[in-house]
């Protein structure tokens, strides 16, 4: 195995679509190294991205947010704007892992590393994220729901990796919230996960609203008949509860060990409920 | 395999070792350097008993690689005490670890002292819950951490009276 870190994201490319063997890119290592340690991967190469600027770096300007792929969860909450802006983000970034882990796991990773139940994708998804990805063929932007496709798998072709995250600009009557179920207070993986991000006008009315939800299928979903069952509504009880059966309705989880198919439709509900609550009271603030 | 040539510092220190790409920061520490108060646990992630930080940053080395540390400040249990003209003195934190039995065994020690440590030069007055979720990343199978709290919570209390 080489190890590489290369300063721009062309040389980085230039690495990854010219080795003949497994490569891989390196960010906060905190899934990558578990798995070399494991044997479940054997690359040839690893690519290290922390040394591009534009990848270790938060930027914001009246379009909003951008964040590097590679800047860790202790970074993002120690972004005072970031944090104001987007709460829920956050939130569910710092959720992954201990504060060694937070130390060093990014967003990238979370969302590349392609897990049904990784804790900030959810909340991306409300957050109408985009993701802007560099390759052999130069720079490309997706919605952060169109990035997973399936467990361990992304829509990212060889050759690409993901360069940062857009986010809009904070904005009055928006608020978002991230909330998990896990048997535990800390250090424990999402049985389910939602996140939402709501817009109210003066008079209260739901303008927007964009529900997220995390291990309860193949991959992150973005529920859309969710959020269309609050938008013009004043998040009323019967807004809310067309909102829970909205979200009811997309879960098709698996069961297992740390929850039953029926188990995390009834707390997938529960969970996007009391996110909404969360969310209302940010975008009333 | 080819070795890479890796300088950084660590508690202060340059050092230069030559590194395997697949080496972690934590077998950089202990075998090369012979650092061995950073101890190896789980190897996952999960225990904690790794922690060192990096430019100031709290991380677990065994999720790092050696080459990553090129040029950066690593801080290890090694450098927590100081040394004074009657010899080696001890942390607070390490002070209030004995006094507190916030030890049997040992292993977990370092960590939960570097953890600590990282958790005091960000926040002097932290509470109790803040103490607990700080170091919930950090595994001890002896005390049943309620004596590790106590310790760090007065370590911290003395420290602000300094």
């Amino acid at each position: 195995m080489r190890y590489e870190a290369p300063e721009t994201l062309e040389a980085a490319v230039a690495l990854l679509v010219r080795e003949a063997g497994e490569a891989r890119v390196l960010a906060g290592g905190t899934d990558l190294l578990v798995q070399l340690k494991t044997d479940m991967l054997d690359p040839t190469l690893i690519v290290d991205l922390k040394r591009i600027d534009e990848m270790r770096k938060i930027t914001s300007d009246a379009a909003g947010f951008c964040i590097g792929a590679a800047v860790s969860g202790a970074e993002l909450k120690e972004h005072a704007g970031l944090t104001e802006a987007w709460p829920g983000v956050v939130e569910a970034a710092n959720l992954i892992g201990s504060t060694q882990i937070q130390g060093r796991a990014t967003l990238g990773g979370n969302l590349c590393n392609a897990s049904p139940a990784a804790d900030s994708v959810p909340a991306l998804i409300a957050a109408s994220a985009r993701v802007s990805i560099f390759g052999p063929s130069g720079r490309r932007e997706l919605a952060v729901e169109d990035v997973v496709l399936a467990p361990r798998r992304t829509a990212l072709q060889n050759g690409e990796f993901v360069v940062s995250f857009q986010l809009p600009p904070k904005r009055k009557g928006t608020g978002d919230a991230y909330l998990r179920f896990i048997p535990r207070t800390e250090m424990d993986i999402a049985v389910v996960g939602a996140g939402v991000c709501l817009a109210i006008d003066a008079a209260g009315t739901c303008t927007a609203a964009r529900v997220g939800l995390g291990a309860v299928a193949a991959r992150p979903l973005l529920v859309a008949a969710a959020g269309q069952a609050l938008v013009g509504s004043k998040l009323d009880t019967a807004a809310l509860e067309h909102m829970v059966a909205a979200v009811r309705a997309a879960c098709k989880p698996i069961d297992d060990k740390r929850g039953t198919i029926e188990f995390r439709i009834k707390v997938a509900g529960v969970i996007a409920r009391r996110a909404c609550e969360r969310a209302l009271e940010r975008a009333r603030a | 395999m080819a070795k890479t040539h890796v300088a950084f510092h660590v508690n202060g220190d340059p050092v230069e070792v030559l590194c395997e790409p697949q080496s972690t920061l934590l077998d950089v520490l202990r075998d090369e350097l012979e650092l061995t108060g950073t101890k190896e646990g789980c190897s996952t992630g999960d225990c904690g008993a790794c922690s060192v930080t990096v430019d100031g940053r709290l991380i677990c080395s065994c999720l790092m690689l050696g080459v990553e540390a090129a040029g950066k400040s690593v801080g290890t249990i090694e450098g927590l005490s100081s040394q004074s003209a009657a010899g080696e003195v001890l942390h607070p934190l390490q002070q209030k670890f004995l006094e507190h039995h916030a030890l049997q065994c040992g292993i977990c020690t370092p960590g939960f002292l570097i953890a600590s440590k990282a958790l005091l030069d960000r926040n002097p007055d932290p509470s109790e819950t803040e103490v607990r979720y700080w170091l919930a990343g950090n595994l001890c199978r002896c005390t049943g951490y309620d004596k590790i709290v106590r310790a760090v919570m007065d370590a911290a209390a003395d420290l602000r009276k300094a």
